[in-house]
């Protein structure tokens, strides 16, 4: 029964750690197949962490709070539309330079709001934070471990974040391949050339895209700060916008396989804090270093070929020119 | 990224970066004075901070150095045509390999032992550089992703090793024990201090010659060899390339491993030069704003010294101003060196165009 129930909270905690990944996963999935490489979700991330706690520590309401992390997360994301599309630049270097710009504006602004050296206020008021809901019964379920337990923590228990992201994945997947959108969207990240004869604006389809991508990394980084945690600290993203990419190259930039190499990664993650020096029959103890590390070399390994094939969209990283 | 409109080579070499510079500084302003303090102060405590005393020109020096190495390392490859931003892995695991000589023959003479470290540094730098180089040219795996997912694999194996493997016995914190006296490079001020002068003691040591040899060298290869030739014209056209007979997929693994190779050197100034141990987390960002003191410096030797001294006075000055201005701290470097980037590298067209047309350059051919 111990076994059970500890099998059971640490799905619970997949799911947790799961949900900013999916989010992020699901939006670079939509800049990524428009064209636009997106490693910028790092940064947007970490700048919706940051409006999200910084607003919600201010007016006490994390609604408010969700905004602002849209709204900044949205506002890099044009950053970026506009130096890589409009302006033709190189779509990794405004990336990195859009992480390395909030890494540092982040905590700076923190620094300058609050006095709590690059953090923001602790969020304990009662309206501050997304607070897991208790579906009705979950209590009463607990009586019957069997059922009740997976009802109590899976099912009930999460906030509303997660139920969105838990919709988002099968909403992407209706958006990207039964809808007129989704067809132009997965056609410019092929190729642009196509779209634009047929009288389509390349370049509109890719702000769109960059738009969706910035609204997710928002919500994304909402959750960190006003969900998953109450505040905002320095680096809060931790390499969670990379560890997402990875999971949608590994996903193949679908909307199915990269939720499940989201969860996946995510319960590699929960499983690390959990495996921490325990001996497991056959292999032993596995440093957790190793653990941490693996969505990384699966993904290396993915890249290279020897673990089946995972082609990104034809046309992803190159800016479109009408005049070539 | 040069296509499009071409200028004088002074201005794409001075006055470009130039300009770029000023616009990132002008936006950091803003928001120093968005937070309430005086930009103007600012920048005078910033430069005080980097260039007032011998001592902070030496800190200036030591942090310039990382920079070298590692924008040294971005530009190899970028004359290639790949963007490394796996600097900051390569870094850590070529600091693995001068720790190691550092730890196992630290009693040796340091004659022998130095270079040993050196030669260990950009050994492990290369070999952690040489995967990401080979998927690209024999498999086609995306250079950019590998070498990210390559710099969380290094973190990730290096704290599995301080912690588990390299830790001083009987001690908490996560680094070796110190390296013996022959694994130590001598320091500016032990140096001239045996010619008869003084300087003030700061972490800036000889490693800084070391760097400056790496320009040299890497000026030669790129612009005086038939290799750097043929790694430019791979780095330009890989169709033309092959016409001309040189192999693209040789040239991109020699671009990385030597990419990898001058990152490494990062730990003989750190750990040889400076903390004599292994410690956690040692390249503290420098690969990264490699990316930004390469694009500042055009790619160019000279122009990446330049860029490298001005991030290392970023650095210093830096963390000087943290302690005069309590409400602005070192994230400000980070968020100028973000900004640079961005001006530098994403929206360097933005400048590009109107000088182009105030300098009257010509357009061209498309």
């Amino acid at each position: 029964m111990d076994f059970y129930r500890d099998l059971i909270l640490l799905l619970a905690a997949t799911v947790r750690v799961a949900t900013p990944l999916v989010l992020a996963a699901i939006a670079g999935l939509y800049s990524e197949r428009a064209g636009v490489i997106d490693l910028a979700l790092e940064g947007k991330m970490l700048a919706a962490a940051f409006a999200a706690a910084a607003v919600s520590a201010v007016t006490g309401s994390a609604w408010l709070g969700l905004g602002a992390g849209i709204a900044a997360a949205s506002a890099l994301a044009l950053l970026l539309a506009f130096a890589c599309v409009t302006h033709r630049g190189n779509q990794v270097v405004a990336a990195m330079a859009i992480n390395i710009v909030v890494a540092g504006l982040g905590p700076a602004l923190a620094l300058a709001w609050f006095d709590l050296g690059g953090q923001t206020p602790q969020l304990d008021g009662p309206h501050q934070r997304f607070l897991g809901l208790a579906w009705p019964g979950a209590v009463a379920a607990l009586r019957h471990p069997l059922l009740g337990l997976p009802y109590a923590q899976l099912v009930s228990g999460h906030n509303l974040i997660v139920y969105g992201a838990a919709a988002l994945v099968p909403a992407s997947a209706w958006v990207l391949y039964r809808t007129r959108f989704g067809l132009r969207l997965r056609a410019v990240g092929e190729n642009p050339l196509a779209v634009d004869t047929a009288g389509i604006s390349v370049t509109l389809l890719r702000y769109q895209a960059s738009l969706i991508s910035g609204v997710l990394c928002g919500v994304a980084g909402t959750y960190l700060s006003t969900a998953a945690s109450a505040g905002f600290v320095r680096d809060m993203t931790a390499g969670k916008g990379y560890l997402a990419l990875a999971a949608l190259i590994f996903g193949k930039w679908r909307p199915y396989p990269t939720l499940a190499a989201c969860l996946l990664f995510a319960f590699a993650d929960a499983g690390a804090a959990r495996l921490q020096g325990v001996a497991l029959p056959v292999i032993g103890v596995v440093p957790v270093q190793f653990i941490i590390a693996l969505p990384y070399i699966l993904t290396v390994l993915l890249l290279a070929g020897f673990v089946g094939e995972s082609v990104a969209p034809k046309a992803v990283g190159v800016p479109y020119s009408k005049e070539k | 990224m040069r296509a499009g409109t071409k200028l004088p080579r002074w201005a794409e070499y001075g006055l470009l970066p130039l300009v770029n510079l000023v616009a990132a500084l002008l936006l950091s302003g803003l928001i120093i004075r968005l937070i309430g303090e005086s930009p103007w102060a600012a920048l005078k405590l910033m430069v005080a901070g980097a260039f007032g005393a011998q001592d902070a020109i030496g800190y200036t020096m030591f942090y310039a150095t990382d920079f070298v190495f590692t924008g040294l390392a971005v530009a190899v490859a970028y004359h290639a045509g790949l963007f490394n931003i796996g600097g900051e892995g390569q870094a850590y695991i070529g600091g693995l390999g001068v720790g190691l000589v550092g730890l196992a023959c630290g009693g040796g003479p340091a004659w022998l032992v130095v270079p040993a470290g050196i030669a260990a540094g950009a050994l492990f730098g290369a070999a952690w550089a040489f995967l990401p180089g080979w998927l690209q040219a024999k498999r086609g795996s995306h250079i950019v992703i590998t070498t990210i997912m390559a710099n969380f694999i290094a973190s990730a194996l290096m704290t599995y090793l301080l912690v588990n493997v390299l830790i001083k016995p009987g001690q908490q914190s996560p680094e070796s024990r110190e390296f013996g006296p022959g694994a130590v490079m001598p320091s500016v001020h032990d140096a001239l201090a045996k010619l008869g002068l003084s300087f003030a003691d700061s972490p800036f040591n000889l490693s800084s010659l070391l760097a400056l040899a790496a320009c040299l060298f890497v000026w030669l290869l790129v612009w005086r060899t038939r290799w750097g030739y043929a790694l430019r014209v791979a780095g330009q056209s890989a169709p033309a390339a092959i016409y001309a007979g040189i192999s693209p997929p040789r040239i991109v693994i020699g671009a990385m491993l030597l990419s990898g190779a001058l990152a490494g050197c990062l730990g003989v100034n750190e750990l040889m030069g400076s903390d004599h141990r292994i410690l956690l987390d040692f390249p503290g960002g420098a690969g990264i704003v490699g990316i930004a003191v390469a694009l500042m410096g055009r790619n160019h030797p000279v122009g990446i010294l330049a860029a490298a001294i001005l991030f290392g006075a970023l650095y210093q000055g830096g963390s000087q101003l943290s302690f005069d201005m309590p409400h602005v701290n070192r994230d400000m470097v980070i968020l100028i060196q973000g900004l640079v980037i961005l001006f530098c590298g994403a929206l360097e067209n933005i400048f590009r165009r109107p000088l182009a047309a105030v300098l009257g350059g010509r357009r061209a051919p498309a």
